[in-house]
């Protein structure tokens, strides 16, 4: 079976001024179906580039980058918003839910673009908002809630138009860590649940949890392997090696 | 994702920002109400022209003698001769000798009053009745008679309703009252149709100056066939002048059309100047959806992330800026309304003129349908910056 996510000699660079940032430099990485897979690197390692990349919001310089075995790199925005609508999941760590609608319907939204009807997009939404325990709150408004609680329906959202691919950046992020610690675990029991989940985070003792980790530094892969060995760094403060 | 969802979405947006909406649609509903206005008070003038023209006789046609390039003159004589000669087309004539001038009661001045010399038949011809007292006779023409009839307003509002055997002073002669018309306007105002006298022909001609009668109302057959009557008069006239500078016949109807186009021309450039705050307005719905996709470009990348297609996005916000508009215009075809009916009784308590301020269904189609195109037209350059943000960008702003 090809991998779900299969990077090839990837590259993105800017031109910021007279120089060029080289964001990725030939990254080749690959992800299959039911992993749990946490990209780390510190600030300008070049992991946001990466999960831009995987969620198709932006597209490679050069390289391949197959989804699902299908070439996305050289798609029009129309063809990416598609493929973010059926194939990825989105979790931020801003949980960027839109303020003016209840929780039912931000659950919904991608169901609406994925041209469910009305009465389809309340009844998914609403078993997915109480998979995630806020089945009781579908028409509050996200102002209602706690972070915890915002990040679960942001989670719900993800799941709505079941994705192949969860992408959750710095889920935890914006949480203090007895959330952040109910919030991954959230993660780990969809991961159980046979979701693939591409995890985006600085923090290592976050990147533990993980089965695999994949340490990003300027620009380069510099560890891909399991979390639970030496050579993951993961208890040396993201130095890596 | 249907159409549909986008007015639901626009809705939901307009109701969150109720007071912001409000004003953004406030210049669309003042352009709406004041185009509608505009067009409903040109149909109300030109409704009230044509009642106007109704109450002197659409079927009549007048001429004018002027006498130049001939040597040759008419008389009332001649002129009635020509009109019974011809009842295909003509019915009835009367001479009229319109007389400038004050008209004095005791003390009192009427500056507005207007005087004319006419026949007997004049009233018959003008289906004016006579609320007491008598017409015109024959009689009091031959003998160039100082006497007078008089309409309501002049009865009532100079001799209390009660003015049979009263005396008038024109051009210093003295004329007795002998009949009181019926009011022929619901409400007779000064230097209207029942603000009049009017005298023998004769009499009138000879206090005139000139002596001569140069003016004759003629009635026609049938409003039908106005032009045919006209080209049959005029015939008459060549064939007794020799020379058709001698003469002028007009025919109400044409006077009518030409009084109308004018009136149109001057509301349609009216409308135009009102239109221009429709623009503003249109302007204003640009401005607000501009600073709106600003405010909004997180949830505009949130909602690409999610798979919003650019077109989605596009049709969002212009149909935001539509039902903006159209609800705009909704609202300002409510306020056209009422401005129209209190332009209505404005006008007729100022101007004491039955002036009815109509808007029609095709001038609010036309408003509604323009306030939709507006939110279309200015909403299209900000939805299509909304459509064109990165997504990338759109979610990391603050």
């Amino acid at each position: 079976m090809p991998p779900l996510i299969e990077f090839r000699s990837v590259c993105k660079f800017y031109q910021m001024g007279d120089t060029e940032v080289r964001a990725a430099d030939h990254i080749s990485l690959s992800i299959d179906e039911g992993e749990f897979v946490a990209i780390v690197g510190k600030s300008g390692s070049g992991k946001s580039t990466c999960m831009n990349i995987i969620g198709c919001l932006d597209v490679p310089s050069s390289g391949t980058y197959l989804l699902d075995g299908r070439d996305v790199g050289h798609m029009d925005k129309n063809e990416l918003a598609v493929i973010r609508n059926e194939k990825l999941g989105f979790i931020f760590q801003q949980y960027n839910l839109l303020p003016r609608l209840s929780l039912l319907d931000n659950v919904a939204v991608p169901l609406m673009y994925a041209g469910f009807s009305r009465r389809e997009r309340r009844e998914i939404a609403r078993r997915m908002l109480e998979t995630v325990g806020l089945g009781d709150k579908l028409g509050n408004l996200p102002s209602q809630l706690s972070g915890g609680q915002q990040q679960r329906v942001s989670i719900a959202r993800a799941l709505a138009n079941n994705p192949s691919v969860i992408l959750a950046d710095e889920p935890t992020g914006a949480l203090d860590s007895k959330t952040g610690r109910e919030v991954l675990a959230l993660l780990h029991k969809l991961h159980d649940d046979g979701n693939t989940i591409v995890l985006i985070t600085h923090d290592n003792s976050i990147a533990a949890t993980a089965e695999r980790i994949i340490r990003l530094e300027d620009g380069h892969v510099v560890y891909d392997g399991p979390a639970h060995t030496a050579d993951a760094g993961i208890h040396e403060g993201g130095a890596g090696s | 994702m249907k159409i549909s969802e986008c007015f639901v979405l626009a809705l939901q947006n307009i109701r969150t920002s109720k007071m912001r909406s409000f004003l953004t649609m406030l210049g669309i509903i003042i352009g709406i109400a004041s185009v509608m206005v505009i067009i409903g008070l040109g149909n109300g003038m030109e409704a009230y022209m044509t009642d106007q023209f109704a109450v002197i006789g659409s079927n009549t046609l007048v001429v004018q003698i002027t006498g130049q390039g001939s040597s040759r003159t008419l008389d009332p004589d001649q002129m009635y001769e020509i009109v019974a000669s011809d009842p295909v087309n003509f019915i009835d004539v009367s001479p009229t000798v319109t007389l400038y001038g004050t008209v004095k009661l005791d003390r009192d001045t009427l500056d507005a009053t207007s005087v004319t010399g006419v026949g007997e038949d004049y009233f018959s011809i003008k289906s004016y009745e006579l609320r007491e007292g008598r017409g015109l006779h024959y009689m009091d023409i031959q003998e160039r008679r100082q006497v007078c009839v008089i309409g309501s307003y002049v009865a009532d509002e100079w001799f209390d309703g009660i003015a049979l055997g009263e005396t008038i002073r024109i051009r210093g002669a003295i004329f007795t009252v002998i009949g009181v018309l019926e009011a022929e306007e619901d409400k007779p105002y000064e230097g209207g149709i029942d603000d009049a006298i009017y005298l023998p022909y004769s009499t009138a001609a000879r206090l005139s100056g000139s002596g001569r009668v140069s003016s004759y109302t003629v009635t026609i057959v049938s409003e039908e066939y106005a032009d045919r009557s006209k080209t049959a008069l005029e015939n008459a006239l060549f064939d007794h002048f020799r020379s058709d500078d001698a003469y002028a016949v007009v025919s109400m109807t044409q006077i009518l059309d030409i009084m109308t186009q004018m009136l149109n021309v001057m509301i349609t450039v009216l409308a135009i100047i009102a239109g221009i705050s429709l623009v503003v307005g249109g302007v204003g719905i640009m401005n607000i959806m501009l600073v709106s996709v600003s405010e909004r470009t997180r949830e505009i990348g949130i909602r690409k992330a999610l798979g919003a297609k650019e077109r989605y996005i596009l049709s969002q916000f212009v149909i935001e800026a539509a039902v903006t508009s159209a609800i705009g215009g909704a609202f300002g075809i409510a306020f056209g309304y009422l401005m129209s009916s209190i332009a209505t009784s404005l006008i007729i308590r100022i101007l004491e003129v039955s002036l009815t301020v109509t808007p029609t269904a095709g001038s609010i189609a036309l408003a509604f349908g323009a306030s939709a195109a507006i939110g279309v037209i200015f909403g299209f350059l900000p939805a299509r910056k909304a459509a064109h943000l990165n997504p990338i960008d759109a979610l990391r702003y603050e």
